[in-house]
């Protein structure tokens, strides 16, 4: 536990003097879970008692004391799920897991929990698995909705998805196609130019698939950070004069083969892009 | 000064007065489990029920948190209380039945036997620990954890408390517990008395200006 990342949630909560519930949850937000230590430094730091911190801590279903898994499943055992099998949904839970309800599993892939309602009662029985809402769930889908969640949501499935296909770009100023038939994302050749934030300069692998947000690079590129794109053929910065719809950081243009420009946001992480295929 | 009756009794009180202190001041027994002098009410143990108001309208009060009022009409052995407290005092008996304060209380009601499911508790949630080492031992190093049928007294994450000075004042109060040995586990005790031979008055100079309720107190029998 990094005692630093506490402090800055105190500060940003007025020394520790706001909220203590708005305070735990920051907290939970980062670490997962309540460290035991995190709640001692607000102790120290707000000079509540502990006593009074961990009695919150624990009163609150949503606060967890435990270290949780990277997935958080919560089946809904509310009276309408209840009469609609939701005890046999978290009974398959528990067998396809191998943990009980409240418990996360030794590799702290995923936590078990069960809740009283999540106010969806129509759609019951609900499962969320990271804040994915399954509805009308049956025992033997399941293990589907593990699997699922062991792949990660935010991968589209591509061969079912009709929305998605495959485009070839090239670079605006120089026309050199920008794809790399030897860098594979998503099983198609990527769209590969050169990218640099803070001092880190590399190559950037984009999936070609139109709808895709799978990438590959040389660095890790934390979410949220703006970059910038250059040509690796013509080294030019690719940038365009417009801003992201969705987050105003600046889109980069790229023409589309056949016709057309397609324009993409360069903050890592935001969905925001323009697909202008002309005429 | 405010006047009410109490049982039939027109007595004037002064202000501020709960109806507890009241009765208790008149003689009128009332029996209490969570209400201490010095400590804040909290009205957790039930047990001080008494009927206010009239007809219809009358209705059950724990006398520990309930100010007198003007014109206020009390009965404190009323049937309606009698049945309410003995139900309590059997609820009382099935959570935590060797108590001795509370086995006392159930002979004088004539409680004989209870009716629900045995459980063997040590605790009745009744708080007496937790505002004993707030209020008075100005330590908050025990208080209540989580909530429903898992609310527990105890310091946090179950680890001997940093502010925790081993008073004892936290069992010296307790009427569910005789003593909370946790002999085997000296880290968890809060107490400590028998494992933990550090005992308070050896920690002075940390804890200068201490009261000690440790009975039999160990550091003296070591000197003995």
């Amino acid at each position: 536990m990094n005692p630093e990342v506490v402090q800055n949630i105190l500060e940003k909560h007025n020394e520790g003097q706001d909220g203590l519930i708005s305070i735990l949850e920051d907290i939970q937000n980062h670490f997962g879970y309540l460290p035991q230590e995190a709640l001692q430094i607000v102790a120290d730091k707000s000079g509540q008692a502990l006593v009074d911190i961990y009695g919150v801590a624990t009163f609150y279903k949503s606060f967890s004391l435990k270290p949780r898994g990277k997935h958080l499943m919560s089946v809904c055992l509310g009276t309408a799920c209840h009469v609609r099998n939701a005890p046999f949904i978290v009974k398959e839970f528990e067998k396809q897991l191998g943990i009980r309800a409240g418990e996360t599993t030794p590799d702290r892939e995923f936590t078990l929990e069960t809740v009283n309602c999540l106010g969806a009662c129509a759609l019951g029985p609900i499962a969320v698995v990271d804040g994915h809402y399954f509805s009308k769930v049956k025992t033997v889908k399941v293990k589907e909705i593990i699997n699922e969640a062991l792949a990660g949501f935010d991968k589209i499935e591509i061969k079912t998805d009709q929305r998605i296909f495959p485009i070839e770009v090239s670079c605006p100023r120089c026309n050199h196609s920008l794809m790399d038939r030897n860098n594979l994302v998503d099983g198609h050749p990527s769209i590969t130019v050169t990218a640099s934030f803070g001092s880190k300069h590399g190559w950037l692998s984009l999936s070609c698939l139109y709808g895709s947000y799978n990438v590959s690079s040389e660095h890790v590129i934390p979410i949220d950070t703006v970059l910038n794109l250059f040509c690796p053929h013509c080294h030019a910065e690719l940038i365009s004069g417009s801003n992201c719809s969705e987050c105003g950081a600046p889109m980069v243009p790229m023409i589309v083969r056949g016709g057309g420009v397609v324009q993409v946001c360069l903050r890592r992480g935001c969905k925001g892009h323009l697909l202008d295929l002309g005429e | 000064m405010i006047n009410l009756t109490i049982n039939g009794l027109n007595v004037s009180m002064e202000e501020g007065m709960t109806i507890l202190e009241a009765a208790q001041f008149l003689g009128f027994p009332i029996p209490t489990l969570c209400s201490k002098e010095g400590l804040s009410p909290y009205g957790a143990c039930r047990l001080c029920l008494v009927e206010i108001g009239e007809g219809d309208r009358a209705k059950l009060v724990t006398s520990c948190t309930y100010p007198v009022q003007e014109g206020l009409k009390v009965r404190t052995t009323s049937k309606r209380v009698d049945r309410a407290r003995r139900m309590i005092i059997e609820l009382h008996l099935a959570s935590c039945p060797q108590s001795k304060i509370i086995q006392d209380i159930a002979s004088k009601y004539n409680v004989r036997q209870q009716r629900f499911r045995q459980e063997h508790e040590d605790c009745i949630l009744c708080g007496l620990c937790v505002r004993m080492c707030e209020e008075q031992m100005v330590a908050k190093a025990i208080g209540f954890r989580g909530r429903g049928e898992t609310r527990s007294i105890g310091t946090p994450f179950d680890i001997k408390s940093d502010v925790c000075r081993l008073c004892g004042g936290c069992m010296y109060v307790c009427p569910a517990c005789s003593l909370r040995c946790t002999f085997s586990e000296p880290d968890k005790a809060i107490c400590g008395a028998c494992a933990n031979i550090a005992a308070p008055c050896l920690d002075k100079d940390k804890f200068g200006d201490l009261m000690c309720y440790m009975d039999p107190c160990v550091a003296c029998e070591i000197e003995k």
